[in-house]
């Protein structure tokens, strides 16, 4: 299947002579959540900014559904809804008013119907004619969510949708994601929360310093991350591993004081009951042990702190 | 035509009117009705006649175009700055609206106030003074023209500014000054004539000398010139802001 939106070659350079994007190529899949992780400044609004019309691009060509971005903007901007991470929002209008005015804007007919499901689905429902102004973060929030939603998009950008937003409402704003990529919304988001991206995303993108460094499914990711780290200090220096042992691929300290094995959570043994067996019967006696287990986190800081 | 995004795009910025009716309809009107108290009744006391007509009657074309002139810019400029100082501009910038209907839409809401003003104003002149307009198609063709033209060139400044104190500062140091010596409250034949010349640089001189000739018959410059001054100014607005839109200046990076 084609690929709903596709960026190729994208660089841009702001007028101050700063490199935003570095040649970015990026195919996001229709039906599917993709979160773009990275760092402050890494570019990823810039991206989102220039896939939805708001900045202009230097180099690069995008299209969304196979209309290019910018001969073609009306058709492919309109398959495009966008929740910007900034709260910008129209302070004296009421939520009613200004989620159909995003309607009338994307050049939609009129449908109480549809704009009364979004704000139901959004819990604003008993908010509709109250000013945007009394709202609070969250709300205000999920009212830009809901002007995204008012013209029935295919495609969902949420730039950070759950900064600064409270545990339980982050539960119920992946709650909403999961609903509308029920309903054949692509949705791509951008997240400082790992956590979130584990959580949501079918794939992950990581971006630094303008460019893209990984894209990989969340399943071959958490693969990765399923690795297991097991340190087992022991009471006497060991000069080296046993013959017995060779089967674990232990890994000896340089002191002969620790040995560390790798093992998958995921796999069906896990060996250390065998493992802890055999090495007492090599008569290697321990002090202490210690697991370990690297996070999407880990991994992250890994690839965006390398030069 | 994305005809729903400038029906949305005009029907807001008219709700917004609406909402601040005070500002936007009365303040004017008690401003219009103090001048007729200052010009008309205590200097107009001593100047009785100018070509043939009433001072307070002879007042009335410049005032009304005193207020359509500034509430045109500030309507539109507001308008559009707004969405920009608020970052709700993001919408209208990722909607799929060609700059041609942006403009429609909060260009044509702006002039539709100024229009609505201008006509308010002439109502409570009305009350101070008899009125005979001469020309009412006329009339409203100029008032008209004059509002889009300003309404355009607010809209202008609203993208240029980046500051409140920017917002303020042509329509208070430019078009206010100009507007006060463009015959607003004088022929300009009653001046020296080497001052005579000077204000003919003024282009506001041509849009009150026209507007005026459509009440009284009265005219500072034909009204040909007029119409073809305001015309100019109007084509000039347009190519701007068609410079504006294709460049991004101050809305896109």
């Amino acid at each position: 299947m084609s690929p709903i939106i596709s960026v190729s070659n994208l660089s841009k350079t702001y007028g101050s002579g700063f490199k935003a994007l570095k040649g970015i190529n990026l195919d996001i899949n229709r039906g599917e959540i993709f979160a773009l992780l990275g760092p402050n400044g890494a570019g990823k609004t810039t991206l989102i900014s220039i896939i939805c019309g708001i900045a202009n691009p230097s180099e690069g060509r995008i299209s969304i559904g196979g209309r290019d971005i910018i001969r073609d903007y009306r058709a492919a901007r309109s398959m495009i809804g966008l929740v910007p991470q900034e709260l910008h929002t129209d302070a004296f209008e009421s939520v009613w008013a200004t989620v159909s005015f995003s309607r009338g804007l994307f050049g939609k007919p009129k449908n109480p119907a549809h704009i009364e499901k979004v704000l139901r689905d959004l819990s604003l429902w008993d908010k509709k004619d109250n000013k945007i102004i009394t709202l609070s973060g969250g709300m205000k929030r999920r009212v830009m969510i809901a002007k995204a939603l008012s013209h029935e998009p295919q495609i969902l950008f949420l730039d950070e949708p759950t900064a600064g937003v409270d545990v339980e409402l982050r539960k119920g704003m992946w709650e909403v994601v999961r609903t509308l990529q029920a309903s054949g919304v692509t949705i791509i988001l951008t997240t400082h929360y790992i956590e979130e991206a584990e959580e949501m995303a079918d794939r992950i993108g990581v971006i630094n310093k303008g460019e893209i460094i990984l894209i990989e499914d969340k399943a071959t990711l958490m693969q990765k991350l399923g690795k297991k780290q097991l340190t087992l200090q022991l009471q006497h220096k060991l000069d080296a591993i046993p013959p017995a042992l060779a089967a674990y691929n232990l890994e000896l300290s340089d002191d002969g004081h620790a040995v560390t094995y790798d093992y998958d959570t995921k796999g069906d043994r896990t060996g250390i009951t065998s493992l802890l067996n055999d090495l007492r019967n090599a008569g290697i006696r321990i002090s202490d042990l210690d697991t370990k287990q690297s996070s999407l986190e880990d991994i992250f800081v890994s690839i965006v702190r390398a030069p | 035509m994305n005809y729903r995004a400038i029906q949305a795009i005009y029907l807001f910025e008219m709700a917004r009117t609406w909402r601040t009716l005070l500002q936007s309809i009365v303040s004017p009107v008690v401003s219009t009705s103090l001048y007729f108290v200052v010009f008309g009744a205590a200097i107009g006391s001593r100047i009785t006649e100018v070509e043939g007509v009433s001072y307070g009657t002879f007042i009335v074309p410049g005032l009304v175009m005193l207020s359509v002139l500034t509430q045109s810019i500030s309507n539109a400029s507001f308008g559009i700055y707004f969405p920009k100082f608020a970052g709700t501009i993001y919408e209208i910038l990722s909607a799929p609206i060609s700059y041609f209907e942006i403009v429609i839409g909060y260009v044509g809401a702006a002039a539709t106030k100024s229009i609505i003003l201008g006509l308010i104003i002439l109502a409570t002149a009305g009350l101070f003074v008899p009125l005979h307009i001469q020309h009412p198609v006329w009339m409203l063709t100029f008032l008209v023209l004059t509002a889009v033209t300003f309404s355009l060139f607010g809209f202008i400044i609203g993208i240029w500014a980046d500051g409140f104190e920017k917002l303020q500062m042509i329509p208070m140091l430019v078009v206010t000054p100009l507007t006060f010596l463009g015959g607003s409250f004088y022929s300009v034949n009653m001046l020296p004539s080497g001052w005579r010349t000077l204000t003919l640089f003024n282009p506001v001189v041509y849009l009150i000398s026209g507007f005026r000739w459509s009440f009284y018959e009265i005219a500072d410059v034909s009204v040909g010139l007029s119409l073809g001054m305001t015309a100019g100014f109007l084509i000039a607005c347009m190519v701007i802001v068609a410079w504006i839109f294709r460049t991004g200046y101050r809305l896109k990076n």
